[in-house]
């Protein structure tokens, strides 16, 4: 029984991520959320197209090197999805990436998958909190997001190293 | 010994639809309670960070050592080889299966994270006792169904003899799990003894009849079937021992602790001062699960009484709530000896104080649902599938009786 | 290949200066803390981290460790459900730290101590955790995987400190550093984020030590020059519930 479930499951998350791709391709292109520091860049810390299959995988692993090794150095931490994805509000603070139409909530709900990352985790940078789990990006003070920042509109990636 | 004819229960459709619909709401309520407590979070429960265990626990731990226990007279008559139980047996594996269902549906329901029931079943760590149950759990009920088979398709009752066996052993490593969740915690005093497994295995017998009897009076009545003393009489008498076993391993119990000066807090605790613990255990458990069934069954008058005996069944079913009410509530109630020769004076966490516990609304509907999820599995699998003998008169079932009764 | 990573690890320090400065990628600056960086090499078990407790130098009524330690892990940004009354949210809160004050029976003595998860080396609550969410890290730290955590609460009745929360309710603020949320079991898990990113001590040390009571001491407990062995060396120590053997990382003097 549990086999079967698995299976589901997989199979569930396989239609959901070429969901996620099909509806990318429709709409053509991106769907970083102005405003945010990902907007800034070029691409995910992987290739956009890869991330938007794998993402879970790649946080998924990364879980595990962290909770039970300890490992917090690489690029693939979730607080650095919500570091780099989360935009600002024009009142200057920060909007968190789970809110309706914010990047994260936007396309789980779109694609009708479930997102339990934030039952337990920040939905917010950390704000150059002490001894936080990533090798965070410049605190928001240094850089502050919101108005001003451009939308680059190049978001397939394209000649991105692997 | 005439053949057994067994027949769907025949219960008239209102009366049977109405029952139904009962069940179907009180166990649509404990879903309602389980949808309120997964959406709000345990702080809308009795259950704290000091009696993590609550009233759910009470219910599904009683239902499962009572699913082991309602097996008994399937192992009787197959693996004993006493005939008068035979007729029986079927009804008796049913039950077994569905309060095993009723059982571990309101542990499940009551986890942190139920939704992650599939983790339980991917992510194994072997050193734990609940893992082990987890199989023994699935493997009880595979292994009922399969004894159901044997007992219901003729080309299956050759192995009848076998397969009940191993259900037999089954559940009683079934029970010794259930008892050794308890038993292999070294941190409590009420718990750290090996002599909750045999404790559990008699309560096991106990519950578990005492269900079966009321079963089976309640669906005979209902039916108009005939339902002879013999069989009756002997279940009763079965109880008693039963119910004088579990007195017995209590009692070893409550000696094992109390013969080091350690654990006389304990058993004072449980005995003495313990509140509404203690009201629990004399009269709960001793006086009204134990003493008074034990008294109906002796007595000459009321001893042969239906009522009589449907009555004392039910409170051994009441005293069995209660001793779960005492050993797990109870047993997380008491303080942990931390600190051995010092008293708490001040804590931040209510160390060296006897924790508090009210159940809760929900708790209580969620336990009651899944009570009435196990009837509602039984009622629904005797309606539609042959488990019941038409008669259990006498004649049919008494093998003496019914030599006696066919002329040579 | 353990061979090369117990080097790695012996002069984490020094490798992980080194790496950092080849991990910061383009357009990504290094936050760093106190001249530390994230750890990139896998915790090994040739440290155990412990804590050594002066029950003397704990000072009656003073829970600057409990306040720390509320505020590293985000415990405080939990609010008490609408509705709940304030004894039963006492009950239910986490608690990874507390303050006990003791008296002898017999010689009438008072104690004071902060008791937290006491990260033992055979732990109870690792033994029954049913899907193994509840794990001993290779370094010594007994910690809850929340991600397979299914909320059975089988370990707090497993364990003999009563260290455990569970938590009862929703949980909408969060550190980054700490993620926690409604279902799931927590305890200490000795500030296990500054573990990784290289920082010193734990937030109860260190506000123990503002408070200029000293009274906890962080360290490893494999190495025989760090500060703590050598205090465990120099003066008697205490296991709560030695009869057990349970072989804790945390130790009590005085007690």
């Amino acid at each position: 029984m549990a086999k079967a479930v698995v299976l589901g499951s997989l199979l569930s998350v396989g239609l959901a991520g070429a969901l996620v791709a099909l509806a990318a391709q429709a709409a053509g292109g991106s769907y970083v959320v102005p405003g945010s520091q990902a907007a800034t860049l070029d691409s995910c810390v992987e290739q956009t197209d890869f991330m938007r299959r794998n993402h879970m995988e790649v946080i998924k692993h990364q879980r595990d090197e962290t909770v039970h090794n300890g490992i917090r150095s690489t690029k693939h931490s979730l607080a650095g999805c919500v570091e780099c994805h989360a935009s600002g509000d024009p009142a200057g603070g920060v909007v968190p990436v789970d809110r309706k139409g914010q990047f994260c909530q936007a396309c789980h709900a779109f694609a009708a998958v479930g997102m339990n990352c934030f039952d337990c985790h920040a939905t917010v940078p950390s704000q150059g909190e002490q001894g936080q789990g990533s090798p965070s990006r410049s605190p928001l003070a240094a850089s502050p997001r919101g108005a001003g920042v451009a939308f680059t509109g190049q978001r397939s990636g394209e000649g991105y190293p692997q | 010994m005439k053949r057994i004819v067994y027949r769907e229960w025949q219960l008239a459709p209102q009366r049977y639809w109405g029952l139904l619909a009962i069940l179907a709401a009180v166990a649509g309520l404990g879903g309602l309670a389980f949808a309120y407590m997964e959406h709000e979070g345990h702080w809308v429960t009795g259950m704290t960070n000091h009696v993590v265990w609550g009233t759910p626990h009470i219910f599904a731990v009683f239902l499962i050592v009572a699913a082991s226990g309602a097996l008994n007279v399937a192992s009787i008559a197959s693996v004993f080889g006493k005939t008068l139980y035979k007729p029986l047996a079927r009804l008796s594996g049913l039950l077994a299966v569905a309060l095993l269902m009723g059982g571990l549906l309101v542990l499940v329901l009551d986890l942190g994270r139920p939704e992650r029931l599939i983790v339980a079943m991917t992510h194994y760590n072997f050193r734990s006792i609940f893992a082990w149950n987890i199989f023994l759990y699935t493997g009880f009920m595979v292994i009922v169904i399969g004894y159901l088979w044997t007992m219901a398709e003729r080309k299956g009752n050759v192995y009848t003899k076998q397969v009940g066996f191993v259900a037999f052993v089954w559940r009683l490593l079934l029970t010794t799990g259930t008892g050794s969740i308890f038993g292999f915690l070294v941190a409590r005093q009420a718990y750290d003894t090996a002599v909750l497994a045999p404790l559990f295995i008699a309560m096991s017998f106990a519950f578990g009849l005492a269900i079966f009897m009321l079963v089976v009076m309640f669906a005979y009545t209902q039916d108009g079937r005939p339902l002879g003393n013999a069989l009756l009489l002997r279940l009763r008498n079965l109880l008693a021992v039963f119910v004088g076993g579990v007195l017995l391993i209590l009692l070893a119990y409550l000696l094992t602790k109390l013969y080091g000066a350690r654990h006389y807090d304990l058993v004072s605790f449980y005995l003495l001062s313990g509140g509404s613990y203690t009201l629990a255990f004399w009269l709960g458990w001793i006086l009204i699960g134990s003493l008074a069934p034990l008294g109906i069954f002796a007595h000459p008058v009321l001893g042969q009484d239906r009522t009589w005996l449907a009555a004392a069944a039910g409170m051994v079913i009441v005293g069995g709530f209660a001793a779960m009410y005492v050993l797990i509530i109870g047993g997380q109630a008491f303080p942990m000896p931390l600190f051995p020769g010092q008293t708490v004076v001040e804590s931040g966490f209510l160390d060296g104080q006897v924790a508090p516990y009210a159940p809760s609304i929900p708790e209580v509907l969620l336990g009651l649902g899944g009570v009435a999820v196990a009837l509602l599995i039984t009622a629904v699998g005797v309606r539609v599938l042959q488990f019941l003998p038409e008669s259990l008169d006498d004649r049919v079932v008494d093998p003496h009786l019914a030599a006696a009764a066919e002329p040579a | 290949m353990t061979e090369a990573r117990d080097t790695i690890d012996r002069n984490r320090r020094a490798f992980l200066g080194a790496a950092a400065g080849l991990a910061v990628a383009p357009g990504v600056l290094l936050h760093t803390v106190a001249g530390a960086a994230p750890r990139s090499a896998p915790v090994t078990s040739d440290v155990r981290w412990g804590l050594l407790i002066d029950t003397a130098k704990c000072a009656d009524g003073c829970t600057a460790c409990v306040t720390a330690c509320d505020e590293e892990n985000g415990l405080n940004l939990q609010v008490k459900p609408e509705g709940q009354s304030e004894a039963k949210w006492a009950q239910q809160r986490s608690v990874w730290i507390r303050k006990a004050k003791l008296q002898d029976n017999q010689t009438g003595r008072i104690t004071n101590l902060p008791l937290m998860c006491q990260h033992c080396e055979r732990p109870p609550c690792v033994d029954v955790c049913p899907t193994g969410a509840s794990f001993k890290r290779a370094d010594g730290i007994v910690m809850v995987d929340r991600h397979t955590c299914i909320g059975c609460r089988y370990c707090m009745m497993a364990c003999p400190y009563k260290a455990r929360s569970f938590i009862h309710e929703k949980v909408t603020a969060q550190l980054t550093r700490a993620p926690r949320g409604k279902g799931c079991v927590e305890s200490c898990n000795l500030c296990v984020h500054r573990r990784d990113n290289g920082q010193e001590s734990t937030a109860c040390v260190d506000a123990c030590a503002r408070e200029g009571h000293q009274a906890i001491l962080f360290g490893d407990l494999k190495d025989p020059a760090s500060h703590i062995s050598q205090m465990l060396t120099a003066i008697a120590s205490r296991q709560i519930r030695e009869d057990l053997a349970l072989n804790t990382g945390v130790r009590y003097s005085n007690i």
